[in-house]
């Protein structure tokens, strides 16, 4: 069976991350604890996608520490991430969601169950059997939800995840987001569509150029933005450097 | 025009003694990619996953012996296998052993090359989420390895193409006796040079015939694969 380990609370601590000369990300300090969907905005190239590798364990910080559960060992335990563009391995469907399984862990006996009813979570059984790269892109996002779901994690990380999807499947991929979280999973999630933020966020950060400019509850990120930068951003307005 | 009617006499009415040497031939350089497989894939696959000092060089050397003349590589397999070499006790000089030993020298290259190229691309594309999946530094070869399967196929049939269409090193290694280490090639080299064209020949069609089918299902499996797998 799978360690007991947890992976939360996440936390960064006056994380900074360099790349050559710089900064990508600079002085964040953010744990992140089972609850509402945690929603990520900011415009692009503030550093979403940086900050989620880095929760993901997939860079380490310059600067200042990540850990998990405590634990500073990046090795994923209990968390997932979608990536923006997820890449499907070269396999049928079902093959990669028993990929998945297989490397979280999971003993063998129970691997057709839980393709069976991960299929059926993201309304894909009739495509267990079709190569996994020759998905249309709306089913394709939806299986590497389904293979990020297959560690039964305790935290899942998306990347943008509707980014290239028409509303149809923009729908049903936060449907399947929604369900996970009402679950139990807690969702820390890069976002640049305002209206997809106000329908699924308990909790909203704003970065800007790297920083951590705002981290609220979404009534109150929506309602009473602290900061004209905020302010200015939910307008529309297009926000660069503090 | 007489030797062309002749050749193909001999091809279609199934002469023993030319499918005899196709046989052989056959034997020889399908035992030659398995032994290059073998040791290829799996070298390849560590060239393209593990860094240490001396790798660009490794790799550069492998690259450059992708083209190994056949003929070197026979005297080099002579030499160590000859009575007086370090191996000349074994006794196989002049058997299809040899042989199979010279060929697969020659494609070894070949085949780790490619797939050092085809896993470290592929390694690019999956890093990230076999990371993120949790996959041990010790699955990793294994994942890549499979999905690049159709490459690697490909490799293999590239190497079984090289092998089979080459004389220098099994003229050298085998020395082409009559019923025992003739292959097409160095029947064809010999029989032209005695003047018995119509083998030479025969033998040419099915060599020319065996090489179009290599890349025939080279092409089929691409096309295959992109219909299947993508
Ligand atoms: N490996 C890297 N090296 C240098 N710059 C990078 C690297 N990765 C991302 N960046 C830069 O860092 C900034 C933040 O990128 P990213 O995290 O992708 O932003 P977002 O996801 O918010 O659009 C961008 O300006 C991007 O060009
Ligand atoms: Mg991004």
């Amino acid at each position: 069976m799978r360690a007991p380990a947890p992976d939360l609370p996440l936390m960064f601590e006056n994380v900074s991350l360099r790349a050559g000369d710089t900064l990508l990300l600079r002085d964040i300090d953010l744990i992140i604890r089972p609850g509402a969907p945690t929603l990520l905005v900011g415009p692009n190239g503030a550093g979403k996608s940086t900050l989620l590798r880095l929760a993901m364990g997939l860079v380490a910080p310059t600067l200042g520490a990540v850990t998990w559960g405590g634990s500073p060992d990046p090795a994923p335990r209990r968390r997932a991430m979608l990536f923006q563009r997820p890449v499907m391995l070269r396999r049928s469907a079902g093959a990669n969601l028993i990929y998945a399984l297989k490397h979280a862990g999971v003993a063998r006996d129970v691997w057709p169950a839980r393709v069976r009813d991960l299929l059926e979570r993201v309304g894909l059984e009739h495509v267990a059997q079709r190569p996994a790269r020759k998905l249309l892109g709306g089913e394709q996002q939806r299986l590497a939800l389904a293979r990020a779901l297959a560690r039964d994690p305790e935290i899942l990380l998306l990347d943008e995840p509707t980014a290239n999807l028409d509303p149809a499947a923009t729908r049903a991929v936060e449907e399947i987001v929604l369900n996970a979280a009402a679950s139990g999973v807690k969702i820390l999630m890069a976002s640049h569509d305002l209206g997809q933020v106000r329908r699924l966020a308990g909790e909203v950060c704003f970065l800007v150029a790297g920083r951590l400019h705002e981290k609220a509850a979404a009534e109150v990120f929506f309602q009473h933005p602290q900061s004209p930068l905020t302010q200015a951003f939910l307008r529309g307005d297009l926000v660069m450097e503090t | 025009m007489h030797e062309g009617s002749g050749a193909w006499q001999l091809v279609v009415s199934g002469d023993p003694a030319l499918y005899a040497i196709v046989r052989l031939s056959l034997a020889v350089s399908l035992s030659a990619v398995a032994l290059a497989a073998l040791v290829g894939l799996p070298l390849g696959g560590a060239l393209a996953l593990a860094r240490f000092p001396g790798r660009g060089v490794l790799i550069v050397i492998i690259n450059a012996f992708m083209g190994l003349p056949p003929v070197v590589v026979g005297l080099a397999v002579y030499l160590l296998l000859s009575r007086s070499g370090p191996l000349g006790d074994y006794g196989l000089l002049f058997t299809p052993t040899a042989m199979v030993i010279a060929q697969a020298i020659l494609i070894t290259p070949i085949i780790a090359a490619l797939t050092r190229q085809t896993v470290e691309d592929l390694w690019l594309e999956y890093r990230d989420e076999m990371n993120a999946m949790g996959v041990t530094p010790f699955a990793r070869l294994a994942t890549l390895l499979y999905d690049a399967r159709i490459a690697l196929v490909t490799a293999m049939l590239a190497g079984f193409g090289r092998a089979a269409a080459e004389v220098g090193a099994v003229m050298i290694v085998g020395g082409n006796i009559d019923g025992f280490t003739r292959t097409m090639t160095t029947a064809i080299a010999l029989e032209t040079s005695k003047g018995d064209l119509p083998l030479a020949m025969g033998l040419g069609l099915v060599l020319l015939a065996i090489v179009l089918a290599v890349n025939a299902s080279a092409w089929g499996l691409r096309v295959f694969a992109e219909r299947r797998i993508g």
